[in-house]
């Protein structure tokens, strides 16, 4: 470790990977912004076809009813940039929404029962961060684990029961019905708004942002570039944890029902619609304002595509359709451009 | 152990206090089960019902059953579909591919968009539903539970196959029979919160009770969730636990079909009893085998017909969903709607050898 030779080794895979980097990321902001595009064009689309669907009642109901996908999706951009994923999180939703169920039941009050839930978050999202940094697992492999283990815990917590009595005032708070004066946002969307601003100047604006970059892009390089590579990690498991327990709380009042079961499944509708937003996969490039459209997207399309009675196989294709494209648009473009760089050097003087 | 830095602890220090905070906060005031009252259960059923008006010309009908790809619920649809018809309505069949608890939720809200005149509803979770329901009928739109209730508020009927006591009862009356009244049984259900079976598996429990049953043993419930496969894992892993089962009750016709194609093909054929829920067409290869002897259900095409008739009755103005008002329903002759707006079809039909070929659903 730390030869001269390793460390100019380094150097140079941290600077053939910017300069990767730097083409694919111009590749990567048409990808997303297209994805904007066509969420815009969705919507009108939408607006000039189909009755019912522009009323504001329906924007309230499409927007909040993929809001716990939405709030996941932010720290799930953080992670995939820096070249994680986390699978366990629709489990940590489950296992949230049982404990605001037993805890409701075991006649705790909500003011507690909320930041325990989170606490459990943490505690989540500390396990998964601890076996990928300290153990040294691929995320992958550490959260397919988890993700079994959360919800056997969430089972464990409640079993098959559901709870529902929770209080109407919550649940006002909640659903579709209850908007921001004036609007068609309800509360839930407007705390999502927020939270994607915040993430957003957190990953495009600041220091983290920019070593979360550098980790997902060339992990070695950032570390030997002073980037605290592993604590960043633990903290991004972290705050996933806490932001999916909190979906869970969410979740719960939305449907005025706590189960174990609750979001089955939901991980990888996040991970569609990050991929979606042009977050590569593989790490190093993204950005919130595209997983913000990828998720916007898939919520509007479902709504969409119920409204005109398409049947949901149809709809489950079509998702599928657009990640597939997602994925491979990118690549094929930086393909070309790589292609069509290699072809100018060649032409040119020698 | 990850935490030793000065930073980390600090941030558990810091969270420990907001814990005890929240902790102590809590314990002086807060929001628990105790201290929210019991809601108001204010009903919508305040208009008044004009038996006399005509059923109104092309009413909108919505069926959102369980899951859309459920054979069974297929058939309810279709007669529902086909019942709407009759009175110059139309009807359509919209779901989720799956039986999650929430999944049903984005299709009412995309049903009221639609302005349909009534949804009739298969719930999958009594409560999930019950917001967008509510919503629905603050519109004006009827709702109609068939097959699996939701909470009683958030709907105007339910349309109930037959009473669940009959059902519960008469499914262990039948197995008892069968075997005798003496030895181990297991009872394999859909999923474990579906409304319809566990009050269906309550009054199995509760028939057990009797004397007469003394010699007979409730071993276990497993859940299949509704899917072919894993009603058929369930049933093979309750023959491994139980080799000495003796009979098996399955009230749900996903399971019963996948525990009967388990049991033809396994040296437990012609041994163990099975009874339940089926459908005629998909237990007729295995009453015809021998696996099978007899099973129940209700004609689910009635089930369906009736829904139809009485979501338009609603739609109409002729009924409100009050105790004790009465409705036509085409063929199958005048209703009453029953306590908590519930409407109940008849007895279930036993299906065996001598009958089966009779019936094609």
């Amino acid at each position: 470790m730390g030869t001269s030779a390793e460390t100019r080794q380094a150097a140079d895979a941290a600077r053939t990977g910017r300069g990767r980097a730097a083409r694919v990321r111009s590749a990567a902001l048409r990808w997303d912004t297209a994805v904007g595009v066509l969420l815009v064009a969705v919507l009108v689309a939408g607006l000039g076809t189909t009755d019912g669907f522009g009323s504001g009642e329906n924007l309230a109901f499409a927007f909040n009813d993929i809001v716990e996908v939405a709030v996941i999706a932010l720290p799930m951009t953080l992670l995939v940039v820096a070249g994680q994923v986390d699978l366990s999180v629709a489990s940590m939703l489950g296992l949230g929404s049982a404990l605001t169920g037993a805890l409701w039941n075991a006649g705790w009050a909500f003011e507690t029962i909320v930041p325990v839930v989170l606490l459990a978050g943490v505690a989540g999202g500390l396990l998964n961060g601890w076996l990928v940094t300290r153990v040294g697992l691929p995320s992958l492999a550490v959260t397919i684990g988890t993700l079994a283990l959360y919800r056997g815990l969430a089972s464990v917590v409640l079993g098959s029961d559901a709870v529902t009595d929770f209080p109407r005032t919550y649940a006002d708070w909640t659903v579709d019905t209850t908007t921001v004066p004036g609007t068609f946002v309800t509360y839930p969307v407007l705390l999502f708004a927020v939270l994607a601003m915040v993430t957003g100047i957190v990953l495009h604006a600041t220091a983290l942002g920019r070593s979360l970059f550098a980790i997902g892009s060339q992990e070695e390089a950032a570390y030997f570039a002073g980037i605290r590579v592993k604590r960043i990690k633990l903290l991004l498991f972290v705050v996933t944890g806490l932001f999916a327990s909190f979906a869970g709380v969410l979740f719960t009042l939305r449907y005025g029902s706590a189960r174990a079961d609750n979001g089955l499944g939901f991980e990888m509708l996040v991970i569609a619609s990050v991929l979606l937003g042009g977050v590569d996969f593989d790490g190093g490039k993204g950005t919130v304002f595209g997983a913000v459209a990828g998720v916007l997207l898939i919520g509007v399309l479902k709504n969409l595509l119920t409204l005109n009675d398409i049947a949901n196989e149809v709809q489950v294709i079509v998702t599928g359709l657009l990640l597939v494209a997602s994925v491979l648009t990118p690549r094929v473009i930086a393909a070309v451009l790589e292609r069509r760089h290699r072809r100018s050097t060649a032409d040119g003087p020698s | 152990m990850m935490l030793r830095s000065t930073a980390g602890r600090r941030a558990v220090a810091t969270a420990a206090t907001a814990v005890s905070l929240a902790l102590a906060l809590a314990a002086c005031s807060g929001t628990t089960k105790d201290s929210v009252g019991e809601g108001s259960a204010k009903s919508g059923r305040t208009a008044k019902a004009d038996p006399d008006a005509p059923l109104k010309k092309g009413l909108k009908l919505a069926f959102l059953p369980k899951q859309i790809n459920n054979p069974y619920e297929k058939i309810v649809d279709d007669a529902g579909i086909a019942a709407a018809g009759e009175f110059g309505g139309t009807g359509k069949e919209v779901g989720p591919s799956d039986a999650g608890a929430s999944s049903q939720v984005s299709y009412i809200n995309t049903l009221i968009q639609q302005r349909q005149d009534a949804i009739l509803v298969a719930a999958n979770d009594p409560n999930a539903v019950c917001g967008p329901l509510k919503q629905a009928m603050k519109k004006g739109i009827k709702v109609v539970a068939y097959d699996s209730d939701t909470a009683k508020d958030c709907r105007q009927l339910f349309i109930n196959q037959a009473s669940s006591e009959q059902i519960g009862r008469g499914l262990v009356q039948h197995l008892g029979e069968q075997i005798g009244y003496k030895g181990r049984i297991a009872i394999l259900s859909a999923t474990q919160n579906a409304t319809n079976q566990n009050t269906w598996i309550g009054f199995m429990q509760d028939e057990l009770k009797l004397p007469r049953y003394k010699d007979m043993k409730l071993v276990k419930v497993a859940y299949g969730d509704d899917a072919d496969q894993k009603s058929f894992q369930q049933t093979q892993g309750l023959m491994q636990a139980y080799p000495d089962l003796k009979g098996i009750i399955s009230p749900t016709t996903v399971g019963i079909a996948a525990a009967a194609r388990y049991l033809s093909d396994s040296s437990y054929k012609g041994k163990v009893v099975l009874n339940g829920l089926g459908t005629p067409n998909q237990m007729r290869k295995y009453v015809k085998d021998g696996t099978v002897e007899q099973f129940s259900l209700w004609n689910p095409e009635e089930l369906g017909y009736l829904g139809s008739y009485a979501a338009a009755a609603l739609a109409s103005g002729r009924i409100t969903g009050a105790q004790g008002e009465k409705f036509k329903a085409g063929r199958l002759g005048e209703y009453t709607v029953g306590k908590d707006g519930e409407v109940i079809l008849g007895k279930p039909t036993v299906f065996d050898r001598g009958n089966i070929d009779k019936f094609d659903f």
